[in-house]
């Protein structure tokens, strides 16, 4: 990771409080305004389905990132605490007790810190492979449990409640989708703010020195297990918040919500994101979410792209989509993003047709290969054709293998370009 | 008493397979300090390959061709990926493998689809070997625990007693010391992720008749043989040997013996509860041994986590 953090020098002192606000503005007035841009029901469905994603992820690199831990079944703090939610709001309903929804987040967090304290309290002791696989184990157990004790998680069809219980909050009654849009937003805005905060506490900042360089974090005096145990604790809040509005948006919860796969998926939005930037899993559950919604309609292979894509961000850029972002930052403070335009456009479009050439010839023997006997029409780009027939393999293939081979042969320039527009005018050659 | 017997024989056989899997799994743990998680899914796709080896050539060049064809993908992903990502740091290398078992699980699904493939035991295996008090023993099992001891002696033959072994061995250890005494250090690294790998494609092979070829099986294993080498001690083969001949018999014996909660809670002096259906814990009462047999080893490898963290024959630095 140390090669990600090296571009992150930010104005701000290690430990100082004083915030841009800009961001968190912006930020603001974007999740007060995007339902009215996208006002039909199933674009604030995916963009409920986002903000949960957004939380849990930034909640998960508090772990991976900041501090250093890699953790193989974190879905499970989200899940217990949405577990948890789902039975405070079932016993309220039956109970009478005032409690109002918009506070169920709060406990839903509570439950996950104290879950994640008890996990904590011996899977901290060491970061790297050790962590990593008491965190599996942890996983599989409780994914395993859920459908053994089905008093708490309801065995295979897992526990339903109801989020219109009680009265209603200041008129609110969190029947309608938007209403419970602008309570996950509230959520989101509030913890994405206390994340954020938690990352400037020292605390936070010896997350990040543990992650680094243990041996020397305990030689200043720091016991690295204490601060991995802060860390994990403070995700377990968040993941718990993330399970809780969980909860209330979709009123169900399975074992679905507990397992390895939940876990995994996490770890790939988190990643695909970015791990270096506190934005970056932001961007990565933004990203996902609408690759899965989005590419799922579209074509059965998504998980197939998606692991690709995911491959190629290990491979190649590490500091995944915020790392791609942030590689522009000193180009636009040395003022040379112009010198780019050009390059970018010779190197990136034939790219990109490359890529969805490549992709169509890879649905194109999907279809070959397992499409229903005499159903040989595909459509594909907005073209339909028979895959059967060798003409469209001929196009298909040629314009992708040109496309690549002008990818490849302007490669060279981008790369040059690439290094001049880093460099300060007046300065080296 | 002869259940028992028939127990053992079932548990070593899901024993020594795991074991063909872990040993493969703990060399490359030793060498390059990473987990592979993808190291089921080349178990997987050695049953894939050797399925479709089969249906043109029979079972037996499957045997022969698969696992090595599975090792050169393994070398292959070593040498332009591992390799690569190596430089980011140990938590880059683990999240690729853990990517590379999802992209194979899916390029598996789009090859072959989501069904079962029909890989049989081939039928000069296909008859009773024996049997013991009316449990009959399937010959191909029988074949299953030779084909894993010879390998297992095989290898343990190599890494002690022959020139490379002592190579392989010296480079875990010295790598910057083998290699300036003039060995080529990153093609042993290569060459053990190949071998490891081909390991993981003969267990698909043998493994896949009995346990069913289809794209879960990667999955239904994977975390199971991390379990059992973090058990064994990460790195140690012989105590990859002992955790997985472990966990074959306490699953084994778990599921073939039903074993109530009540009548172990009883036993220690807790009454059962009067009215077991309102009561929180009434499922800790009704809890069957086969119930929790998959969920054993995880318990355990918590439990050893905790109190030995460097596992049952592990060395304590590592």
């Amino acid at each position: 990771m140390s090669t990600l953090s090296n571009t992150t020098a930010s104005p701000l002192r290690a430990g100082s409080m004083i915030l841009p606000a800009a961001p968190w503005i912006i930020g603001a007035l974007l999740l007060c305004v995007l339902p009215w841009i996208f006002n039909n029901n199933s674009s604030i469905t995916i963009m409920n389905q986002m903000w949960i994603t957004v939380i849990f992820a930034l909640a998960y690199n508090m772990l991976l990132g900041q501090g250093g831990m890699l953790s193989f079944g974190h879905a499970v703090y989200m899940g217990m605490g949405g577990f948890f939610c789902m039975h405070i709001m079932n016993y309220v309903e039956d109970f009478g007790v005032a409690l109002p929804l918009p506070l169920l987040p709060l406990f839903g967090g509570l439950f996950g810190m104290g879950f994640a304290m008890i996990i904590g309290a011996f899977s901290t002791s060491g970061s790297g492979v050790r962590f990593a696989m008491i965190s599996l184990g942890v996983g599989e157990l409780i994914a395993a449990c859920s459908i053994i004790i089905v008093a708490f998680f309801g065995g295979e069809e897992g526990i339903s409640g109801d989020r219109t219980y009680g009265l209603p909050f200041f008129g609110v009654e969190f029947l309608k989708q938007i209403e419970v849009y602008y309570l996950i937003s509230f959520w989101l805005l509030l913890s994405a703010f206390l994340m954020y905060l938690f990352s400037r506490t020292p605390v936070g900042r010896m997350a990040n020195a543990v992650r680094d360089n243990p041996e020397r974090a305990q030689f200043l005096g720091y016991s690295s297990r204490w601060v991995r145990f802060y860390s994990f604790m403070a995700s377990g809040f968040f993941c718990g918040i993330a399970g809780a509005l969980f909860a209330i948006n979709y009123e169900i919860l399975t074992e679905e919500n507990l397992n390895a796969s939940s876990s995994g998926v996490i770890l790939l939005i988190t990643f695909l994101g970015g791990v270096g930037f506190f934005f970056g899993p932001i961007i990565g559950a933004i990203a996902f979410t609408l690759l899965q919604t989005v590419l799922s309609l579209e074509t059965e292979l998504w998980a197939f792209y998606a692991g690709t894509l995911f491959l190629a961000t290990v491979m190649y850029f590490p500091g995944g989509l915020a790392g791609l972002l942030m590689m522009h930052v000193p180009i636009f403070r040395l003022g040379n993003q112009k010198k780019l335009i050009m390059p970018y456009l010779k190197t990136l479009l034939p790219g990109a047709i490359g890529v969805l050439g490549v992709a169509a010839l890879v649905e194109m023997i999907f279809h070959y290969r397992h499409a229903a006997l005499g159903d040989n029409e595909m459509t594909i780009f907005w073209t339909t054709f028979d895959s059967h027939a060798i003409l469209p393999w001929v196009v298909v293939g040629v314009v992708t293998a040109l496309a690549l081979y002008i990818t490849k042969t302007n490669a060279p320039d981008l790369y040059e370009t690439w290094g001049e527009a880093n460099t300060p005018s007046g300065g080296g050659k | 008493m002869e259940l028992i017997l028939v127990n053992l024989i079932d548990g070593l056989v899901t024993g020594l397979l795991l074991f063909m899997l872990s040993a493969g799994l703990t060399l490359i743990f030793s060498m390059m300090g990473v987990l592979n998680f993808a190291h089921a899914s080349f178990y997987m796709l050695g049953a894939y390959f050797a399925f479709q080896i089969s249906l043109a050539l029979g079972f037996w060049m499957g045997l022969l061709i698969a696992p090595i064809v599975v090792g050169v993908l393994g070398a292959g992903v070593e040498r332009y990926g591992l390799r690569r990502v190596h430089q980011y740091g140990h938590v880059p290398e683990l999240i690729f493998t853990f990517g590379l078992a999802l992209l194979i699980e899916e390029v598996v699904q789009f090859l072959w689809g989501k069904n079962q493939m029909a890989y049989n035991v081939p039928e000069v295996l296909n008859f009773t070997a024996f049997a013991i008090a009316g449990n009959s023993i399937p010959a191909y099992k029988i074949f299953m625990i030779f084909i894993s001891i010879a390998i297992f002696i095989g290898l343990l033959y190599i890494l002690t007693k022959t020139r490379v072994g002592m190579i392989i061995q010296a480079a875990l250890s010295y790598p910057k010391t083998v290699e300036a005494l003039g060995h080529n250090v990153p093609l042993v690294f290569m060459g053990v992720f190949g071998v490891g790998t081909a390991l993981a494609g003969v267990a698909g092979v043998i493994a896949g008749p009995v346990l069913g070829t289809f794209p879960g099986m990667a999955f239904v294993l994977g975390s199971i043989v991390f379990v059992t080498i973090v058990i064994g001690g990460l790195g140690s083969l012989w105590g990859a040997l002992v955790a997985s001949l472990l966990i074959g018999w306490i699953t084994t014996f778990a599921k073939s013996y039903n074993i109530l909660m009540s009548d172990i809670l009883n036993a220690v002096g807790i009454a059962t509860p009067e009215n077991l259906d309102d009561n929180i814990f009434r499922d800790l009462w009704t809890i069957t041994s086969p119930q929790i047999a998959d969920i054993l080893p995880y318990i355990l490898m918590v439990l050893i986590l905790i109190f030995r963290p460097y596992g049952l024959l592990g060395n304590r630095d590592a």
